[in-house]
Protein backbone atom coordinates (compact mmCIF):
# COMPACT_ATOMS: atom_id res chain seq x y z
CA UNK A 1 0.00 0.00 0.00
CA UNK A 2 1.63 3.27 -1.06
CA UNK A 3 1.81 6.17 1.35
CA UNK A 4 -1.30 8.23 0.68
CA UNK A 5 -0.42 11.07 3.01
CA UNK A 6 -3.59 10.72 5.03
CA UNK A 7 -1.78 10.72 8.39
CA UNK A 8 -1.09 14.44 7.99
CA UNK A 9 -4.76 15.10 8.61
CA UNK A 10 -4.54 13.59 12.06
CA UNK A 11 -1.56 15.70 13.11
CA UNK A 12 -2.24 18.60 15.41
CA UNK A 13 -5.28 20.62 14.48
CA UNK A 14 -5.05 19.96 10.75
CA UNK A 15 -8.47 18.40 10.30
CA UNK A 16 -10.12 21.14 12.36
CA UNK A 17 -8.32 23.76 10.28
CA UNK A 18 -9.56 22.22 7.04
CA UNK A 19 -13.10 22.14 8.36
CA UNK A 20 -12.77 25.78 9.45
CA UNK A 21 -11.64 26.53 5.89
CA UNK A 22 -14.75 24.85 4.56
CA UNK A 23 -16.66 27.01 7.03
CA UNK A 24 -15.24 30.16 5.42
CA UNK A 25 -16.28 28.92 1.97
CA UNK A 26 -19.78 28.07 3.20
CA UNK A 27 -20.08 31.40 5.00
CA UNK A 28 -19.28 33.33 1.82
CA UNK A 29 -21.78 31.31 -0.18
CA UNK A 30 -24.54 31.62 2.43
CA UNK A 31 -24.16 35.40 2.73
CA UNK A 32 -24.15 35.70 -1.07
CA UNK A 33 -27.25 33.52 -1.26
CA UNK A 34 -29.02 35.58 1.40
CA UNK A 35 -28.43 38.63 -0.78
CA UNK A 36 -28.97 37.10 -4.20
CA UNK A 37 -32.21 35.18 -3.60
CA UNK A 38 -34.38 38.21 -2.63
CA UNK A 39 -32.54 40.39 -5.18
CA UNK A 40 -33.02 37.67 -7.80
CA UNK A 41 -36.74 37.42 -7.14
CA UNK A 42 -36.96 41.17 -7.70
CA UNK A 43 -34.88 40.94 -10.89
CA UNK A 44 -37.02 38.05 -12.11
CA UNK A 45 -40.26 39.95 -11.57
CA UNK A 46 -38.75 42.97 -13.35
CA UNK A 47 -37.82 40.70 -16.27
CA UNK A 48 -41.45 39.71 -16.81
CA UNK A 49 -42.51 43.38 -17.11
CA UNK A 50 -43.32 44.60 -20.59
CA UNK A 51 -41.50 47.91 -20.17
CA UNK A 52 -38.87 48.14 -22.95
CA UNK A 53 -36.26 49.97 -20.87
CA UNK A 54 -36.51 47.56 -17.95
CA UNK A 55 -36.35 44.65 -20.39
CA UNK A 56 -33.21 45.99 -22.06
CA UNK A 57 -31.44 46.69 -18.78
CA UNK A 58 -32.21 43.31 -17.21
CA UNK A 59 -31.32 41.57 -20.46
CA UNK A 60 -27.91 43.30 -20.54
CA UNK A 61 -27.32 42.42 -16.90
CA UNK A 62 -28.14 38.77 -17.52
CA UNK A 63 -25.95 38.59 -20.63
CA UNK A 64 -22.96 40.13 -18.83
CA UNK A 65 -23.23 37.60 -16.03
CA UNK A 66 -23.74 34.73 -18.46
CA UNK A 67 -20.79 35.59 -20.66
CA UNK A 68 -18.16 36.76 -18.17
CA UNK A 69 -16.49 34.00 -16.14
CA UNK A 70 -16.98 34.56 -12.41
CA UNK A 71 -13.20 34.69 -12.08
CA UNK A 72 -13.06 37.72 -14.37
CA UNK A 73 -15.78 39.43 -12.32
CA UNK A 74 -13.81 38.66 -9.16
CA UNK A 75 -10.68 40.19 -10.65
CA UNK A 76 -12.60 43.24 -11.84
CA UNK A 77 -13.97 43.91 -8.37
CA UNK A 78 -10.94 42.89 -6.34
CA UNK A 79 -8.18 44.44 -8.46
CA UNK A 80 -10.11 46.77 -10.78
CA UNK A 81 -12.49 48.75 -8.60
CA UNK A 82 -9.94 49.10 -5.81
CA UNK A 83 -7.54 50.64 -8.31
CA UNK A 84 -10.07 52.89 -10.07
CA UNK A 85 -11.96 54.12 -7.01
CA UNK A 86 -9.08 53.89 -4.60
CA UNK A 87 -10.99 52.08 -1.88
CA UNK A 88 -9.94 49.04 0.03
CA UNK A 89 -11.93 45.84 -0.35
CA UNK A 90 -11.11 42.65 1.47
CA UNK A 91 -11.08 39.48 -0.61
CA UNK A 92 -14.06 38.12 1.24
CA UNK A 93 -16.17 41.24 0.68
CA UNK A 94 -15.28 41.30 -3.03
CA UNK A 95 -16.29 37.65 -3.23
CA UNK A 96 -19.65 38.36 -1.58
CA UNK A 97 -20.26 41.30 -3.95
CA UNK A 98 -19.42 39.26 -7.06
CA UNK A 99 -21.32 36.14 -6.05
CA UNK A 100 -24.38 38.18 -5.07
CA UNK A 101 -24.25 40.00 -8.41
CA UNK A 102 -23.93 36.66 -10.20
CA UNK A 103 -26.47 34.84 -8.05
CA UNK A 104 -29.10 37.56 -8.42
CA UNK A 105 -28.92 37.28 -12.20
CA UNK A 106 -29.14 33.47 -12.13
CA UNK A 107 -31.98 33.55 -9.63
CA UNK A 108 -33.70 36.24 -11.67
CA UNK A 109 -33.60 34.05 -14.74
CA UNK A 110 -35.05 31.12 -12.77
CA UNK A 111 -37.88 33.28 -11.44
CA UNK A 112 -38.58 34.63 -14.91
CA UNK A 113 -38.68 31.09 -16.29
CA UNK A 114 -41.01 29.89 -13.53
CA UNK A 115 -43.41 32.83 -13.89
CA UNK A 116 -43.62 32.71 -17.67
CA UNK A 117 -44.05 28.92 -17.64
CA UNK A 118 -47.51 29.32 -16.07
CA UNK A 119 -49.84 28.98 -19.05
CA UNK A 120 -52.25 31.83 -19.84
CA UNK A 121 -55.30 29.62 -19.31
CA UNK A 122 -54.52 29.52 -15.59
CA UNK A 123 -55.05 33.29 -15.38
CA UNK A 124 -58.10 33.07 -17.62
CA UNK A 125 -59.72 30.23 -15.69
CA UNK A 126 -59.13 32.07 -12.43
CA UNK A 127 -60.72 35.19 -13.88
CA UNK A 128 -63.63 33.12 -15.19
CA UNK A 129 -64.20 31.75 -11.68
CA UNK A 130 -64.49 35.31 -10.43
CA UNK A 131 -61.20 35.51 -8.54
CA UNK A 132 -59.74 38.98 -8.14
CA UNK A 133 -56.20 39.80 -9.27
CA UNK A 134 -54.71 39.34 -5.81
CA UNK A 135 -56.65 36.12 -5.25
CA UNK A 136 -55.42 34.78 -8.57
CA UNK A 137 -51.82 35.37 -7.54
CA UNK A 138 -52.32 34.14 -3.98
CA UNK A 139 -54.14 30.88 -4.78
CA UNK A 140 -53.29 30.01 -8.39
CA UNK A 141 -50.06 31.54 -9.64
CA UNK A 142 -47.80 31.73 -6.57
CA UNK A 143 -48.20 28.09 -5.43
CA UNK A 144 -47.36 26.82 -8.92
CA UNK A 145 -44.46 29.21 -9.39
CA UNK A 146 -42.95 28.35 -6.02
CA UNK A 147 -43.17 24.63 -6.73
CA UNK A 148 -41.31 25.05 -9.98
CA UNK A 149 -38.84 27.43 -8.43
CA UNK A 150 -37.75 25.67 -5.23
CA UNK A 151 -35.88 22.70 -6.76
CA UNK A 152 -34.10 25.04 -9.19
CA UNK A 153 -33.07 27.48 -6.48
CA UNK A 154 -31.78 24.63 -4.32
CA UNK A 155 -29.57 23.72 -7.26
CA UNK A 156 -28.37 27.31 -7.29
CA UNK A 157 -27.16 26.78 -3.70
CA UNK A 158 -24.84 23.97 -4.76
CA UNK A 159 -23.59 26.03 -7.69
CA UNK A 160 -22.89 28.88 -5.32
CA UNK A 161 -20.93 26.61 -2.96
CA UNK A 162 -18.92 25.22 -5.87
CA UNK A 163 -18.19 28.68 -7.24
CA UNK A 164 -16.89 29.82 -3.87
CA UNK A 165 -13.78 27.71 -4.42
CA UNK A 166 -12.59 30.46 -6.78
CA UNK A 167 -11.90 32.88 -3.92
CA UNK A 168 -8.56 31.11 -3.51
CA UNK A 169 -7.41 33.12 -6.52
CA UNK A 170 -7.94 36.47 -4.81
CA UNK A 171 -6.15 35.42 -1.66
CA UNK A 172 -9.00 34.52 0.68
CA UNK A 173 -7.91 31.87 3.14
CA UNK A 174 -10.50 29.15 2.69
CA UNK A 175 -10.40 25.37 2.53
CA UNK A 176 -8.09 25.07 -0.48
CA UNK A 177 -5.62 27.62 0.87
CA UNK A 178 -5.56 25.84 4.24
CA UNK A 179 -4.94 22.59 2.38
CA UNK A 180 -1.99 24.17 0.56
CA UNK A 181 -0.57 25.48 3.83
CA UNK A 182 -0.83 22.08 5.47
CA UNK A 183 0.84 20.37 2.51
CA UNK A 184 3.65 22.95 2.49
CA UNK A 185 4.22 22.66 6.23
CA UNK A 186 4.52 18.87 6.05
CA UNK A 187 6.58 18.71 2.86
CA UNK A 188 9.48 16.94 4.61
CA UNK A 189 7.70 14.59 6.98
CA UNK A 190 5.04 13.36 4.54
CA UNK A 191 5.84 14.17 0.92
CA UNK A 192 2.67 12.49 -0.30
CA UNK A 193 0.37 14.72 1.71
CA UNK A 194 -0.95 16.39 -1.47
CA UNK A 195 -2.90 13.26 -2.39
CA UNK A 196 -4.59 12.71 0.94
CA UNK A 197 -5.28 16.35 1.70
CA UNK A 198 -6.68 17.24 -1.72
CA UNK A 199 -8.74 14.06 -1.71
CA UNK A 200 -10.18 15.15 1.63
CA UNK A 201 -11.00 18.61 0.27
CA UNK A 202 -12.61 16.98 -2.76
CA UNK A 203 -14.74 14.71 -0.58
CA UNK A 204 -15.70 17.56 1.77
CA UNK A 205 -17.00 19.63 -1.12
CA UNK A 206 -18.89 16.58 -2.33
CA UNK A 207 -20.31 16.03 1.14
CA UNK A 208 -21.46 19.64 1.27
CA UNK A 209 -23.13 19.69 -2.17
CA UNK A 210 -24.42 16.17 -2.70
CA UNK A 211 -27.21 16.11 -0.07
CA UNK A 212 -28.43 19.47 -1.38
CA UNK A 213 -28.58 18.20 -4.98
CA UNK A 214 -30.33 15.05 -3.84
CA UNK A 215 -32.96 17.15 -2.08
CA UNK A 216 -33.43 19.27 -5.21
CA UNK A 217 -33.81 16.15 -7.36
CA UNK A 218 -36.29 14.62 -4.91
CA UNK A 219 -38.44 17.75 -4.76
CA UNK A 220 -38.36 18.09 -8.53
CA UNK A 221 -39.69 14.57 -8.97
CA UNK A 222 -42.26 14.88 -6.21
CA UNK A 223 -43.75 18.17 -7.27
CA UNK A 224 -43.82 17.57 -10.99
CA UNK B 1 -5.73 54.11 -20.18
CA UNK B 2 -2.18 53.46 -21.32
CA UNK B 3 -2.53 52.39 -24.97
CA UNK B 4 1.18 51.73 -25.47
CA UNK B 5 1.00 49.15 -22.72
CA UNK B 6 -2.07 47.59 -24.31
CA UNK B 7 -0.46 47.37 -27.74
CA UNK B 8 2.73 45.96 -26.25
CA UNK B 9 1.04 43.12 -24.40
CA UNK B 10 -1.68 42.36 -26.94
CA UNK B 11 0.30 39.44 -28.44
CA UNK B 12 0.71 37.93 -24.98
CA UNK B 13 -3.06 37.93 -24.51
CA UNK B 14 -3.52 36.58 -28.01
CA UNK B 15 -1.35 33.60 -27.22
CA UNK B 16 -3.16 33.06 -23.93
CA UNK B 17 -6.55 33.27 -25.63
CA UNK B 18 -5.52 30.70 -28.22
CA UNK B 19 -4.39 28.37 -25.44
CA UNK B 20 -7.69 28.86 -23.61
CA UNK B 21 -9.70 28.13 -26.74
CA UNK B 22 -7.58 25.12 -27.70
CA UNK B 23 -7.89 23.46 -24.31
CA UNK B 24 -11.54 24.43 -24.12
CA UNK B 25 -12.34 22.86 -27.49
CA UNK B 26 -10.36 19.70 -26.74
CA UNK B 27 -12.01 19.39 -23.33
CA UNK B 28 -15.49 19.97 -24.72
CA UNK B 29 -14.86 17.42 -27.48
CA UNK B 30 -14.05 14.75 -24.90
CA UNK B 31 -16.91 15.92 -22.71
CA UNK B 32 -19.29 15.32 -25.64
CA UNK B 33 -17.80 11.85 -26.20
CA UNK B 34 -18.19 10.99 -22.51
CA UNK B 35 -21.68 12.44 -22.55
CA UNK B 36 -22.76 10.35 -25.55
CA UNK B 37 -21.24 7.21 -24.05
CA UNK B 38 -22.85 7.69 -20.65
CA UNK B 39 -26.16 8.59 -22.24
CA UNK B 40 -26.04 5.37 -24.29
CA UNK B 41 -25.24 3.34 -21.17
CA UNK B 42 -28.17 4.87 -19.31
CA UNK B 43 -30.51 4.62 -22.25
CA UNK B 44 -29.73 0.96 -22.93
CA UNK B 45 -29.94 0.25 -19.17
CA UNK B 46 -26.69 -1.72 -19.12
CA UNK B 47 -26.37 -3.18 -15.61
CA UNK B 48 -23.35 -2.28 -13.41
CA UNK B 49 -22.08 0.26 -15.95
CA UNK B 50 -25.26 2.20 -15.36
CA UNK B 51 -24.51 2.47 -11.64
CA UNK B 52 -20.93 3.49 -12.41
CA UNK B 53 -22.22 6.28 -14.65
CA UNK B 54 -24.65 7.38 -11.94
CA UNK B 55 -21.83 7.64 -9.36
CA UNK B 56 -19.60 9.47 -11.84
CA UNK B 57 -22.32 12.02 -12.58
CA UNK B 58 -22.97 12.69 -8.91
CA UNK B 59 -19.28 13.13 -8.12
CA UNK B 60 -18.55 15.31 -11.10
CA UNK B 61 -21.57 17.55 -10.66
CA UNK B 62 -21.11 18.09 -6.94
CA UNK B 63 -17.48 19.17 -6.84
CA UNK B 64 -15.91 22.36 -8.22
CA UNK B 65 -13.60 22.19 -11.22
CA UNK B 66 -10.85 23.95 -9.27
CA UNK B 67 -10.80 21.16 -6.69
CA UNK B 68 -10.93 18.50 -9.41
CA UNK B 69 -7.92 20.11 -11.11
CA UNK B 70 -5.97 20.38 -7.86
CA UNK B 71 -6.58 16.73 -7.19
CA UNK B 72 -5.61 15.64 -10.70
CA UNK B 73 -2.60 17.94 -10.96
CA UNK B 74 -1.12 17.90 -7.44
CA UNK B 75 -2.70 14.84 -5.83
CA UNK B 76 -2.56 12.08 -8.44
CA UNK B 77 1.23 12.35 -9.16
CA UNK B 78 1.80 11.21 -5.56
CA UNK B 79 0.36 7.82 -6.41
CA UNK B 80 2.25 7.67 -9.69
CA UNK B 81 -0.19 9.19 -12.17
CA UNK B 82 1.72 12.04 -13.75
CA UNK B 83 0.28 14.47 -16.27
CA UNK B 84 1.34 17.81 -17.65
CA UNK B 85 -0.77 20.90 -17.16
CA UNK B 86 -2.36 20.84 -20.63
CA UNK B 87 -3.49 17.23 -20.38
CA UNK B 88 -4.71 17.93 -16.88
CA UNK B 89 -6.74 20.91 -18.05
CA UNK B 90 -8.34 18.90 -20.84
CA UNK B 91 -9.03 16.03 -18.46
CA UNK B 92 -10.58 18.40 -15.94
CA UNK B 93 -12.96 19.96 -18.47
CA UNK B 94 -13.82 16.53 -19.88
CA UNK B 95 -14.47 15.10 -16.41
CA UNK B 96 -16.65 18.02 -15.37
CA UNK B 97 -18.34 18.51 -18.74
CA UNK B 98 -19.05 14.82 -19.34
CA UNK B 99 -21.72 14.69 -16.67
CA UNK B 100 -23.35 17.95 -17.80
CA UNK B 101 -23.41 16.72 -21.40
CA UNK B 102 -24.88 13.37 -20.30
CA UNK B 103 -27.74 15.14 -18.56
CA UNK B 104 -28.35 17.39 -21.59
CA UNK B 105 -28.41 14.45 -24.04
CA UNK B 106 -30.53 12.34 -21.71
CA UNK B 107 -33.15 15.06 -21.32
CA UNK B 108 -33.29 15.29 -25.11
CA UNK B 109 -33.76 11.54 -25.57
CA UNK B 110 -36.35 11.32 -22.80
CA UNK B 111 -38.38 14.16 -24.27
CA UNK B 112 -39.14 12.06 -27.36
CA UNK B 113 -42.49 10.53 -26.56
CA UNK B 114 -43.16 6.80 -26.65
CA UNK B 115 -45.90 7.28 -29.24
CA UNK B 116 -43.27 8.47 -31.70
CA UNK B 117 -41.36 5.20 -31.33
CA UNK B 118 -44.50 3.11 -31.57
CA UNK B 119 -45.62 4.94 -34.68
CA UNK B 120 -42.22 4.46 -36.27
CA UNK B 121 -42.21 0.72 -35.51
CA UNK B 122 -45.76 0.31 -36.78
CA UNK B 123 -44.69 1.94 -40.04
CA UNK B 124 -42.10 -0.83 -40.34
CA UNK B 125 -38.98 1.18 -39.57
CA UNK B 126 -36.12 -0.83 -38.09
CA UNK B 127 -34.67 0.07 -34.70
CA UNK B 128 -31.76 1.93 -36.25
CA UNK B 129 -33.96 3.74 -38.79
CA UNK B 130 -36.23 4.84 -35.96
CA UNK B 131 -33.28 6.27 -34.08
CA UNK B 132 -31.86 7.93 -37.16
CA UNK B 133 -35.00 9.48 -38.63
CA UNK B 134 -37.33 9.87 -35.66
CA UNK B 135 -35.51 10.01 -32.33
CA UNK B 136 -32.20 11.78 -33.02
CA UNK B 137 -33.56 14.77 -34.96
CA UNK B 138 -36.08 15.52 -32.22
CA UNK B 139 -33.69 14.83 -29.36
CA UNK B 140 -31.08 17.08 -30.98
CA UNK B 141 -33.52 19.92 -31.27
CA UNK B 142 -34.70 19.56 -27.68
CA UNK B 143 -31.27 19.26 -26.09
CA UNK B 144 -29.74 22.14 -28.07
CA UNK B 145 -30.39 24.92 -25.52
CA UNK B 146 -28.93 22.83 -22.69
CA UNK B 147 -26.02 21.78 -24.89
CA UNK B 148 -25.10 25.35 -25.83
CA UNK B 149 -25.46 26.46 -22.21
CA UNK B 150 -23.00 23.72 -21.27
CA UNK B 151 -20.51 24.77 -23.94
CA UNK B 152 -20.56 28.35 -22.65
CA UNK B 153 -20.37 27.13 -19.05
CA UNK B 154 -17.33 24.95 -19.82
CA UNK B 155 -15.54 27.69 -21.75
CA UNK B 156 -16.10 29.98 -18.77
CA UNK B 157 -14.80 27.31 -16.42
CA UNK B 158 -11.46 27.30 -18.28
CA UNK B 159 -10.72 30.50 -16.35
CA UNK B 160 -9.53 28.44 -13.38
CA UNK B 161 -6.64 26.93 -15.37
CA UNK B 162 -4.25 29.54 -14.02
CA UNK B 163 -4.37 27.63 -10.73
CA UNK B 164 -2.41 24.78 -12.33
CA UNK B 165 -0.04 27.31 -13.92
CA UNK B 166 -1.35 27.12 -17.46
CA UNK B 167 -0.60 30.44 -19.15
CA UNK B 168 -4.21 31.28 -19.91
CA UNK B 169 -5.93 34.69 -19.92
CA UNK B 170 -6.40 34.88 -16.15
CA UNK B 171 -2.77 33.91 -15.60
CA UNK B 172 -1.56 36.58 -18.02
CA UNK B 173 -3.73 39.26 -16.44
CA UNK B 174 -2.66 38.39 -12.91
CA UNK B 175 0.98 38.26 -14.00
CA UNK B 176 0.85 41.70 -15.63
CA UNK B 177 -0.95 43.23 -12.66
CA UNK B 178 1.73 41.83 -10.38
CA UNK B 179 4.66 42.87 -12.60
CA UNK B 180 3.71 46.36 -13.81
CA UNK B 181 0.78 47.42 -11.66
CA UNK B 182 -1.13 48.40 -14.82
CA UNK B 183 -4.34 47.04 -13.36
CA UNK B 184 -6.88 48.87 -15.51
CA UNK B 185 -5.20 48.00 -18.79
CA UNK B 186 -4.61 44.37 -17.88
CA UNK B 187 -8.21 43.89 -16.80
CA UNK B 188 -9.50 45.75 -19.87
CA UNK B 189 -7.62 43.34 -22.15
CA UNK B 190 -8.87 40.40 -20.08
CA UNK B 191 -12.51 41.41 -20.49
CA UNK B 192 -12.08 42.17 -24.21
CA UNK B 193 -10.53 38.79 -24.91
CA UNK B 194 -13.16 36.87 -22.97
CA UNK B 195 -15.85 38.79 -24.86
CA UNK B 196 -14.12 37.91 -28.14
CA UNK B 197 -14.20 34.23 -27.21
CA UNK B 198 -17.62 33.94 -25.61
CA UNK B 199 -19.82 36.46 -27.41
CA UNK B 200 -19.64 34.65 -30.79
CA UNK B 201 -20.36 31.33 -29.08
CA UNK B 202 -23.34 32.80 -27.29
CA UNK B 203 -24.70 34.36 -30.50
CA UNK B 204 -24.10 31.18 -32.49
CA UNK B 205 -25.93 29.32 -29.74
CA UNK B 206 -29.08 31.43 -30.00
CA UNK B 207 -28.94 31.15 -33.80
CA UNK B 208 -28.62 27.35 -33.68
CA UNK B 209 -31.45 27.07 -31.19
CA UNK B 210 -33.72 29.03 -33.49
CA UNK B 211 -32.73 27.00 -36.56
CA UNK B 212 -33.24 23.71 -34.79
CA UNK B 213 -36.57 24.51 -33.16
CA UNK B 214 -38.66 22.06 -35.16
CA UNK B 215 -39.44 19.43 -32.55
CA UNK B 216 -42.51 21.11 -31.10
CA UNK B 217 -44.79 18.67 -32.86
CA UNK B 218 -48.18 18.32 -31.24
CA UNK B 219 -47.56 20.75 -28.42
Amino acid sequence: MPDLGLEVLLKGKNLARILAGLGVALRISLISLAVSIPAGILVGILMTRRNVVIKAVTRCYLEIVRIMPQMVLLFLVYFGTTRVFGWNLSGELSAVIVFSFWGAAEMGDLVRGAVTSIPAHQYESAAALGLTGIQTYRYIILPQTVRRLIPLSINLITRMIKTTSLVLMIGVVEILKVAQQIIEANRMSSPNAAFGVYLTVFLLYFAACWPISMLAGYLEKRWR
Amino acid sequence: MNWDFIMKYLPLYQRAAILTVKIGIAGIFFAILIGLLCMAVQNLKIPVLRQVVRVYIEISRNTPLLIQLFFIYYGLPKIGIRTNATVCGIAGIAFLGGSYMTEAFRSGMEAVEAVQLESAYSLGLTRWQTLQYVVFPQALSICMPAFMANVIFLLKETSVFSAISLMDLMFTAKDLIGLYYQTTESLFLLVVFYLLILLPVSLAGSLLERRLRYAGFGT
